[in-house]
């Protein structure tokens, strides 16, 4: 039985049994114990360590004396280039095999494209099909492409927009001249010269979107770099008379509500049945095609705030 | 067409409207539109939930007046309205359970910003979801992927600018894959909407036609969303992201993010590809192999980490690779225990991340381990929290990653020659996973005699508090009624087909 092994004195179980028992302890006395000493470095031994620590970074991260690293350097170069070559062998590959161009049995030749070639016009009103498709067959895709750009800025602002006191600062700066250029007849002359024919077209492209080729983009784009080249002529103080902060916000936030609006109701009449109050007019007129002509509008003005606004914060971080 | 069929769109599109009416408003005004936005969003997709459930069915919704192929097309099942429901409810807590350390690390007038991020990230995380249209789930990755960009930086320092570039490349080149797949698709098939493509994937298949462009297809859209949800050997980017970042955005980015792409990768491989073909593939294998090593490699890093945070980051790789593994398996068993994690991962991950922040707010605001003994006393909530989540990650019974790995386990008996690895690494991953939650447990919850920190009483943070115990409600709530999930999970997947 075991019971009887442990009550007997002298033998291993019974050692055992009482040391579970915690009435002795095997080690007491036999070995030296000490209690722990917190450990306590001075100033001159942390200095010390951390002069240590700092000569084992360097030489480790200095491939001039690092065979290892100077290998690992090498070989993720060799390999990055090898993975790239492979990718784009893959992928030569992969287009070798695809439908050629301009075959007329190619799967995208389907039901598809040839609604959107031969009931366009009549669906959308825009002798445009391009607009016709992207801004009313796939009007979804394109408010989501329209937010893309607004979050694109959001990310730039948390990037380089300076607080209000910074600005101030860098509103002094700019007396002195130093963010803006100088006083240049040529760049001023040729800016009063160009930028009203700018303007003009970048409107008149964005108006006539759903017409010939253009559109919000394009038009938008356009309207965009004729205000950039405006305020490299005359500074910041003369483009914010007409163009600043508040007013971009103001237009921005317009804008894509009104995009935002207009994509609703079509989208929400469209899926109930319920017939929309759009008018399509008669195609080829400039007030025609139903929601293109507004959505072009607002996508035209978002985009020129947008890179309006890329180009300001890069500039000077503010509007 | 019922009413309730219009709530996904109305969602999708109020958190845009939201995104860009904030971008106008002062940071209060803006947080109080995001909270209202998503209380909201959560209602209209519970709704739709119940609605779907009572149907039995899934609906398409026609963007516009347009039926597809031709024009844009949402769809919504059970699967994709829980996803939604449980989503938004947990960017509503990890948002509410941040919000004090969002003060204290952004700019004051740049906060209002956050909130227009994190609106969009809402509106694009729904669209992917809910669409229907390859093309539009690329436009919503895009804005996912620049405003997941904008969380990260928004706290401005050195490391999380770097982290936010680490990002930004490593995120682009899934974008950019992803996009040549879209090409190729339409390319050979000649379609954007989901269900046309699949027709033609299944007859092109059988024919045998456009077999190498197809193979090509496949692997770039599979190698692209698993860059942008950090699969194992793509997880470079992923502990600075998750470390240095404000930690709502660390709790967002790693249970919403991410699952987000997860949820579109299981959206194409059963709606776009066809899970016949996938299996047939050999992609399926890679995942498998890189999901498995990411389990055990995910694991020794955190095991290594010294930082709190960053363990918690390296944790998530392990994870990300148990659901790879689940879609590795091919079957459809697989595929439930994958989205049952994605669930548990999203409502764990989110927790130990908002209760680890309340830990290292006790301890001085380091995040080392040393620093953080005893902070379980100092701060009793977050305490709980993380002693929850740990155990739900470890896989304790009655917590919510019992239940996931247990599904794991059985839909791994399903597969003859995958079983044995399955088994060996779950068991291993689960070992590795005890060693270091278990260890940051015993750590907060050693006793020290003298501290120099003051405790932090519930009273002082109500709505911290509050967030915590939702949190782990929602954790007990996976943990104990997943019979019942399990069986949405189900109905969901058939749905797809």
């Amino acid at each position: 039985m075991s019971n009887l092994r442990f009550s007997k004195k002298d033998t291993k179980d019974f050692d055992f049994k009482e040391w579970m028992d915690g009435t002795n302890d095997p080690y007491l006395g036999n070995l030296e114990m000490k209690p722990q000493v917190k450990r306590k470095d001075d100033f001159k031994t942390v200095m010390k360590h951390m002069k240590d620590y700092e000569m084992v970074e360097n030489r480790l991260y200095d491939s001039e004396k690092n065979m290892g690293v100077r290998f690992f350097n090498k070989l993720y170069k060799i390999s990055s280039i090898l993975f790239t070559v492979l990718l784009i062998g893959v992928m030569l590959y992969a287009v070798s095999y695809l439908p050629p161009v301009g075959n007329a049995n190619n799967p995208d030749n389907n039901v598809v494209s040839e609604r959107y070639i031969e009931n366009g016009l009549q669906e959308t009103g825009a002798v445009n099909i391009v607009s016709g498709m992207i801004l009313t067959y796939r009007a979804f895709d394109t408010f989501g492409e329209t937010n893309v750009l607004f979050i694109a800025t959001c990310c730039v602002m948390i990037m380089l927009m300076l607080g209000e006191k910074a600005f101030e600062e860098q509103k002094e700066a700019d007396e002195n001249r130093r963010f803006e250029p100088k006083d240049d007849q040529i760049l001023k002359f040729a800016a009063r010269v160009l930028c009203p024919v700018i303007f003009v077209f970048g409107i008149y492209i964005i108006l006539n979107g759903h017409i010939s080729p253009g559109g919000g983009f394009s038009g938008g784009a356009i309207l965009g770099a004729g205000m950039i080249l405006y305020v490299n002529a005359f500074g910041f103080g003369m483009t914010g008379k007409w163009f600043n902060e508040h007013i971009y916000k103001i237009a921005k936030i317009t804008a894509l509500c009104m995009y935002g609006l207009i994509g609703s109701y079509f989208y929400i009449t469209g899926a109930n049945g319920i017939n929309n109050h759009i008018p399509l007019g008669i195609p080829g007129h400039i007030l025609s095609s139903g929601i293109i002509l507004p959505i072009n509008i607002a996508v035209g003005i978002e985009v020129a705030c947008t890179m309006y606004a890329f180009f300001a914060l890069f500039r000077r971080g503010g509007m | 067409m019922d009413f309730v069929c219009n709530f996904p769109a109305i969602s999708i599109l109020m958190s845009l409207f939201s995104g860009i009416i904030s971008s106008g408003l002062k940071q209060r005004a803006a947080r109080m539109l995001n909270s209202i936005l998503l209380l909201t969003v959560i209602a209209l997709n519970a709704t739709a939930f119940v609605y779907t459930l009572g149907t039995g069915q899934s609906f398409v919704y026609v963007m516009g007046k347009f039926p597809a192929p031709w024009g844009n097309e949402i769809r919504a099942g059970v699967l994709e309205t829980m996803m939604a429901t449980v989503f938004s409810l947990i960017m509503l807590l990890s948002l509410l359970g941040g919000e004090k350390k969002l003060h204290d690390e952004v700019e004051e007038d740049k906060i209002f910003l956050y909130y227009v991020l994190n609106d969009l990230l809402l509106s694009s995380l729904l669209a992917l979801i809910y669409t229907n249209d390859i093309f539009t789930a690329y436009v919503f990755i895009e804005i996912n992927t620049i405003a997941a960009c904008g969380l990260i930086m928004i706290r401005q320092n050195g490391r999380t600018i770097e982290a936010s570039v680490r990002y930004m490349i490593m995120s682009l080149l899934g974008s950019g894959m992803i996009l040549l797949s879209i090409c190729l698709l339409y390319d050979i098939t000649g379609h954007l909407l989901m269900s046309n493509i699949k027709e033609e994937v299944i007859s092109l298949y059988a024919g045998g036609n456009y077999s190498v462009p197809l193979t090509v297809a496949i692997s770039l859209i599979c190698v692209g969303l698993a860059i942008k949800s950090a699969l194992f050997p793509f997880h470079s980017w992923l502990p600075d992201a998750y470390g240095y970042s404000t930690v709502s955005s660390a709790a967002i980015l790693s249970s919403l993010v991410s699952k987000g792409y997860i949820f579109l990768l299981i959206k194409i491989f059963y709606r776009v590809i066809g899970l016949d073909i996938i299996r047939n593939s050999k992609i399926i294998n890679v995942l498998f192999v890189f999901g498995l090593a990411g389990m055990i490699f995910g694991s020794l890093s955190a095991m290594k980490e010294g930082d709190i945070r960053r363990m918690i980051a390296f944790s998530s790789v392990a994870q990300i690779g148990y659901i790879y593994m689940g879609f590795g398996l091919g079957t459809e068993v697989g595929m439930i225990a994958s989205v049952f994690h994605i669930l548990t991962h999203a409502a764990t991950k989110s927790l130990l991340f908002i209760s680890a922040i309340g830990l290292t707010e006790v301890s001085g605001g380091s995040r080392h381990f040393n620093e953080v003994t005893g902070a379980g006393f100092r701060n009793v909530i977050a305490g709980i929290g993380f002693t929850v989540g740990s155990l739900s990650m470890v896989g304790l019974p009655a917590f919510a990653g019992f239940i996931s790995k247990i599904l794991f386990a059985q839909a791994a008996l399903n597969n003859v020659r995958k079983m044995l690895p399955v088994l060996i690494v779950l068991g291993i991953s689960t070992i590795l996973n005890a060693i270091y939650f278990l260890k940051t447990v015993l750590r907060i919850y050693t006793p020290v005699e003298t501290s120099y920190y003051k405790p932090l009483l519930i009273k002082d943070q109500k709505l911290y508090s509050v967030v915590i115990i939702m949190f782990v409600i929602i954790n007990f709530i996976l943990g104990l009624l997943s019979g019942s999930i399990t069986n949405w999970i189900t109905l969901g997947l058939e749905m797809f087909a």
